[in-house]
């Protein structure tokens, strides 16, 4: 039981994931988390200035339900499920980081130099996230499909786009932390 | 009774989410630093049984519990799109640590500075829609 309140190993944790697309192709759906954010701009009217938003958000409210539940299970996992959130990265991580300037590695679930809650007064920090935001919402709708429907969806159905996509999210994250983080940080 | 059902599928997400630590910012950079099997396995693992699943879903012919045929669209054929909106969101994903699901759960685990990334991603996914047509797919 006491395992339950640890970090889950990768080989629970990666099936458990699959057990969500079952349960979602299961009862008709698809699993796929970026569309909510197009969703969410339907919602706001962008379809008042781009066709693409011009659809019938009514019909994807399934999937901001699994959002919501997402959010709940953010909550239920980090305050009832867990003892402490710490994430035990490797050693040879923790010193490039440190290298970087962030010291809080095996230490905390989030970097504070990036997540602390007085981050508004930290400029670098502020135009780190909204630029990684703008990236992944974009990128996501770009690519029609992120993490869960071009790496878990997609490629479990074998689509070779997918296969693209994927390649091209690698492709994206290895020049930003190889490559743009010195620059950055 | 839907409402529910999603709602809980949704609740299980999110607390593999946090609990696999996928929705760690630490997580996604040690992967890109090929420093750990972790991320590599649990997607690994994910895709594996996946594909298992919807194989067998197709060779028996499974249905969805309304009755209908399941089937997951495939997507269309072309390039440019996914190689240069998968690098996009590549870059994003390692700057922000987090992707459209464990943004929201990050959110629920009281983050808040993750907000920022969660309003500018959907102002990412405006933005797209603005210039999409003037894009290579």
């Amino acid at each position: 039981m006491d395992q339950l309140y640890q970090p889950w190993p990768w080989y629970i944790s990666g099936p458990l994931i699959a057990w969500v697309l079952l349960a979602l192709l299961f009862v008709g759906k698809k699993f796929g988390m970026s569309s909510n954010l197009k969703t969410i701009c339907t919602i706001c009217g962008a379809g008042k200035v781009s066709s693409f938003f011009r659809v019938d958000w009514k019909s994807q409210l399934w999937n901001l339900v699994v959002v919501l539940g997402v959010i709940i299970g953010g909550f239920i996992g980090s305050t009832y499920l867990s003892r402490d959130t710490s994430v035990n990265i490797s050693q040879a991580t923790k010193d490039h980081l440190k290298s970087m300037g962030i010291t809080d590695a095996g230490t905390n679930f989030l970097p504070e130099m990036l997540f602390s809650n007085d981050i508004l007064s930290n400029p670098k920090a502020c135009i780190s996230l909204i630029v990684g935001g703008l990236l992944v919402g974009f990128g996501a709708r770009y690519a029609n499909g992120c993490t869960s429907g071009h790496a878990i969806s997609g490629l479990s159905n074998l689509q070779l786009p997918s296969l693209i996509a994927v390649i091209g999210f690698f492709i994206g994250g290895l020049i930003m932390v190889h490559l743009l983080f010195p620059l950055i940080f | 009774m839907k409402f529910i059902t999603y709602l809980c599928i949704g609740i299980f997400f999110g607390i593999i989410l946090v609990k696999s630590e996928v929705a760690s910012w630490f997580r996604i950079y040690e992967m890109f630093q090929f420093e750990s099997i972790h991320m590599y396995g649990i997607i690994g693992s994910a895709i594996l049984s996946g594909i298992l699943i919807i194989q067998f879903i197709k060779r028996l012919q499974l249905k969805s519990i309304y009755g209908k045929e399941i089937n997951i669209p495939a997507k269309e054929k072309t390039i440019f799109r996914y190689i240069f909106g998968g690098i996009i969101f590549g870059l994003g994903w390692a700057l922000a640590g987090a992707c459209p699901g464990p943004m929201f759960a990050l959110l629920g685990a009281g983050y808040i500075p993750i907000t920022l990334v969660i309003l500018s991603s959907i102002l990412g996914t405006f933005l797209y829609g603005l210039i999409k047509n003037k894009l290579p797919h």
